[in-house]
Formats: C-alpha cells, structure tokens, sequence
C-alpha cells in the first residue's frame, strides 16, 4: 500500500490509457469487419461494426484476383529484402571506415556524409536525376534506390556503436596478430553488431514495405511492377478520379479490379495489413531499441 | 653542422612520407568498403544538387532538360505572384506549429499519466496498442479514415449521424473540418512512438528524487512540477527546436493521403511538399515544382542550421551536426 495515496494518478493513467488504445485499434476492429460484410448492407447501411450480414465474398474476390495482389506481395518482398540488405550492408560499411580514428581523410569523409543530413536538394531535383540521367522510371530499382536505401543517420548510428559498444582491447589483439581492417570488420566486429544491425534493419525493413512514394513517383499506372502499396494507392487514385469527374463505375473506362467495391476495398487494405501485425512484436522491440539507443547516444 | 642538420630534417621527411604511404596503403581497403554508400550518397544526395538548376532556367525540351536558358530568378517572382505559394507556406507553418504545440502538451501528459500506471503487463499492452497504427503505411490509413468519413458508406455519417437527425456531412469536400481531421489523424499515427520516447526519459530520472520527496510529504502534483518536468525540460526544449528547424517540412503521406488528394481540399491540406508533388507529377509543371523544391531545400537549411545552433548553445552533445 505504499503507493496508496497516489492511487487516483494510477486510475486516470489507467483511464486514459485505455481510451488511447481503444481509439488506436478501433478503426482496424471497422476494417476488418467491414471487409466480411455482406457488399449490400454496406451500400445501404454504410460500415458498421454490427453489418446485417456476414459475407466471405470480398475474400473471394481477393483469391481470385491474387494474380495482381500476389505479384505485389512478390515485388514488395523483393524490395524489401534487396533493400534492407543492400542498406543496411552499405551503411554498415561506411559506418565502419568512419569509426576508424587514423584514417587519413576521415573529416572531410565525415562531412560529406553529414552535409547530406543537412541539406537536401528535394524530390523533384532528384525526380529529375534519376528519370533524365539514370532513366529509373518503370524499374524496380525506381522502388529501390530513391531516397530509402541509406542516410546519414543511420550511417552515424553504425559508426557510434562501432566505436564505443566494440571492446578496444579487441581491435587491438586482432591488430597485433596482423589482422587486415576488412577482416577484423567481418570476423570480429560484425559477430558482435547484432543489436545495431537489427536496429537498423527492422526500421528499414518497414520503411520499404510501407513504401508507396516510390511508386508514386517512378512507376507509371500499367507498370507491372506495382508493390501492394502501389496497388492501395492506384485504388485510391481511382475513386479519386471518379469523384472528380463525377463519373459512375460503368462509364469511367476503369476495370472493376481497378475499382473494386466498397467491401472488396477494406480486404485489400487487410491484406495489406496482416504481414506487419504478424511482425509486429518482433518489428516494436527494435523499434523501441533503437529508439531507446539513438535517445542515450551522447 | 648546418648541413647535418638539413640532411636529418630531409631524411625525417622521407620516413614521415613513407609512413604516411604505408599508413595509406593499409586504410585503401577502408577506402574500398565505404565506396558503395558513397556511390549512392553521389547519386541520391549529391547529384540532385545539379538538378536544382532547373529552378533558375527556362525549361526548353528542345534544348535538353539541362540546358535551358538561365533566368535568374524570374521562376522564383512567378512562384510567388500566386496565391498558391501563400497557401502551402502558411498551412506548412501552421500545420507545424499546431503539431507542435499540441503535440508536444498531449504526448507529455500521456507519458506522464503512463508513467504512473505500476502494473508491467498493463504497460505493455498500452505501449503495443497505441504503437500499431505507426507501423501502418499511411496508404492503409486512409482506408481507415474512408470507412469513417466517406459521405456515402462512412462510419460517422451512417451510424453516428443518422441516429442523432444530423443532415450527413460531405467530409471531403468541407475544408473546415481538416485541420482537427489532420491533427486527429497525425495524433492518433505518432502518439505510440512519442510515448515510448518520454517514457525512456522518465525512466532515467533517478528514482530516489521521488523517494526523497515522498518522505517529504510531497503530493504527486509537486513531484511532477519540481522533479520529472524540470528534469524532462532539456528534451521537450530539444524536441521543439529540431521540430522548428523542420518547420517547412510536412509528412506528405499525412496531407496526400488521408484527404484523399481531394481537390475541394486543396485551401487547408496543400503543403510545399504536397504543391511540389502535384506541380511536377499532376501539372508537369517541372519548372515551378523546382522553384518550389529550391526555396524548401534553403529555407529548411537556414531553419535547420539555426536550430542546430540553438540548441548547441543549450547543450553540445544533442547537436545534430
């Protein structure tokens, strides 16, 4: 009972907090149930948490179409993995040189690594470079490469857990017996980076599945190269249209799996939704680590 | 003796050249392993800085995308003689500010109402609710927000509104409700991590400060004004000047997909980067696109560099560069 006479703090925590976390997953309790309700009592009743009837039909649907949502998922792990491990291998061993302090050059090395933390010269300019120089429009490295594969921050973070969480006394032995700096990189240092590599991965890793600006930018609308988020999105850009042009589905020239209907819609966005909540106890633990990490930096 | 001493001082140099030849050659595998990010950094970061150029030129595709004539800064007194770079810039700022504000007040006082709750697994089951909607794509998001507001089959209109007789309420196409809509929205998206980052700052606070005040008598609501906010002080000011050095930014994921890009919106969810996107993707319009992309890219840099500056005077390890 030591706490006893702050009990009421304790209460409205408790109070709030739940408020909090009903509001966080209430809107995913509506999708989900909106998507095994029956298509008509959506159209007349709207989406509701208690549908007059239950329907498997969107789910259906969905099968049927896994042609086009199974290519996303294909091209959504694929960019992921290409991405993550390209990333976070690049940053590691940039990460890695700059923690080397008798490296000559090492601060100019630096400031061209921070100087792009400072300033940036923005999407378009960089639209520009990676259509007109590089041509990256409708391929997947349009998905891959712009923006997302690796910046300062994490490169910084590489080199401040190589420099302080490796055990000097270690780098000194692995010296001494002449070990060459890229073999002490990979057989000692990396052995012991677990934690830093998960903490950089896990982030990225969702960075690029839940990337859909990519997309966005450097596919065009009949790519064959569309992630699961590319296809949400191009849903979204149809009923856009529609509504702009106030076109009804039957003249607007655009496929019903190009538009699909109310129910169909919210189980897209489940199954865009399923692989992220089943990694999502693994995914918060190092997102909380790095954040916990970046937050004792100094 | 003169010449002795040259020749030392000769020979010291060659050693020193030497060495300082060998201590190259040992660091070139170095060299080779940070080549790859460098590569990118070159392509990703670097590069772009030439394409910046297109702001201050005529854009001439018979001439090539590069090479139109210079202008100076006629795009730029263009950009600005509409009314449009008004909007983005004052909704920016606005947007900004309230998300800071705001932000800042309700993320604290959840994270001080959490950090009374005693009971682990309670803690937990908070902390991993409200973290699961920032792990959600904003794309997925906005099927959230459709099935609440959509003025046909939405939630609010259907359950909420009809029962009470309130006439429904076309959502997308009302600019007044957006800036609550947004703040709801960019809340309910970041309050999970903004949570867990107080709450790593709180557990830091040495615990015998509360022991110590109790043993004094003090109420809870004198510990929290003379032990934990004092000692979260540094971190909110912190936040708050790295949040204002980012003040022409916005999260276009908020502001393109939550109002669904609708175009009755356009007064009250238009940011630079959302004006930016359309100027160049929509419109085509590479040249203003550029002028505008400029003019964030420096305007962010001086706000940034401030703020780095600002808060180095106020405490060197937190810098950011």
């Amino acid at each position: 009972m030591k706490f006893g006479r702050y009990k009421k703090w304790e209460i409205s925590g408790h109070i709030v907090l739940s408020i909090l976390a009903l509001l966080a997953i209430i809107p995913f309790l509506l999708l989900i149930i909106s998507s095994f309700s029956d298509e008509q009592s959506v159209v007349r009743n709207g989406y509701s948490f208690f549908p007059e009837k239950f329907s498997l039909v969107a789910y259906q649907y969905v099968f049927e179409q896994w042609q086009m949502i199974g290519k996303g998922y294909m091209v959504t792990v694929i960019v992921t993995c290409i991405g993550t491990f390209v990333g976070t291998s690049i940053s590691a061993l940039l990460g890695w040189t700059l923690s080397r302090k008798n490296l000559p050059g090492r601060s100019m090395l630096l400031f061209i690594v921070t100087f792009t933390m400072m300033f940036h010269g923005g999407l378009t300019a960089q639209y520009i470079i990676y259509t007109q120089i590089f041509e990256l429009k409708n391929t997947i490295l349009g998905l891959i490469l712009p923006n997302l594969l690796m910046n300062g921050y994490f490169v910084m973070m590489f080199r401040n857990y190589f420099e302080t969480s490796i055990p000097g006394s270690l780098l000194e032995a692995a010296k001494i017996d002449g070990a060459s700096e890229v073999k002490t990189f990979f057989k000692i240092v990396l052995p012991l980076s677990g934690p830093i590599v998960l903490t950089i991965a896990l982030p990225l890793g969702l960075l690029y599945w839940n990337d859909w600006t990519n997309g966005l930018y450097y596919l065009s609308r009949d790519s064959n190269l569309q992630s699961i988020q590319t296809i949400l999105n191009n849903i979204n850009e149809n009923i856009k249209f529609l509504q702009d042009n106030n076109l009804g589905t039957a003249s607007s020239g655009i496929s019903s799996a190009e538009l699909p209907s109310t129910t169909i819609r919210m189980a897209m966005a489940v199954v865009g939704i399923v692989p992220i909540i089943c990694a999502f106890p693994f995914l918060q633990k190092w997102l909380v680590r790095g954040m916990t990490e970046g937050a004792v930096k100094e | 003796m003169h010449s002795v001493e040259t020749k030392q001082k000769i020979e010291l140099t060659k050693i020193a050249t030497k060495k300082k030849r060998e201590n190259f050659k040992h660091y070139i595998p170095l060299y080779l392993m940070a080549l790859p990010a460098f590569i990118y950094l070159f392509v990703n970061n670097y590069m772009p800085l030439y394409g910046m150029k297109l702001a201050f030129t005529e854009l001439d595709y018979a001439k090539g995308v590069f090479n139109g004539d210079w202008v100076g800064f006629e795009n730029f007194k263009f950009l600005f003689s509409t009314s449009d770079a008004w909007i983005m810039i004052r909704n920016t700022v606005l947007y900004n500010l309230l998300f800071i504000v705001f932000g800042t007040a309700f993320s604290l006082t959840v994270a001080l109402l959490f950090n009374e709750i005693m009971n682990k697994a309670a803690r937990k089951f908070y902390q991993s609710l409200t973290l699961i909607p920032y792990v959600i794509s904003m794309v997925i998001v906005s099927y959230l927000g459709f099935a609440f507001l959509s003025s046909e089959t939405g939630f609010i209109n259907n359950s909420i509104l009809k029962p009470l007789g309130i006439d429904a309420i076309s959502w997308y196409q009302e600019p007044k409700y957006w800036p609550f809509i947004l703040l709801f929205v960019h809340t309910w998206h970041g309050i999970g991590y903004s949570l867990l980052m107080y709450t790593a700052r709180i557990l830091a606070i040495p615990r015998e400060y509360y022991e110590a005040a109790e043993i004094d008598g003090a109420t809870k609501w004198q510990q929290l004004k003379h032990i934990t906010l004092p000692c979260l002080k540094p971190v909110i000011i912190l936040m708050t000047m790295l949040a204002l050095g980012r003040m022409f930014s916005s999260d276009f994921g908020l502001f393109y997909q939550i109002p669904m890009n609708s175009g009755a919106l356009y007064s009250v969810t238009t940011t630079i980067d959302t004006y930016s996107f359309r100027a160049l993707m929509k419109l085509g319009d590479i040249t203003m696109a550029s002028a505008t992309g400029v003019f964030q890219s420096f305007v962010g840099f001086i706000l940034l560099f401030l703020a780095n500056y600002a808060v180095g005077k106020f405490s060197k390890d937190n810098r950011l560069f």
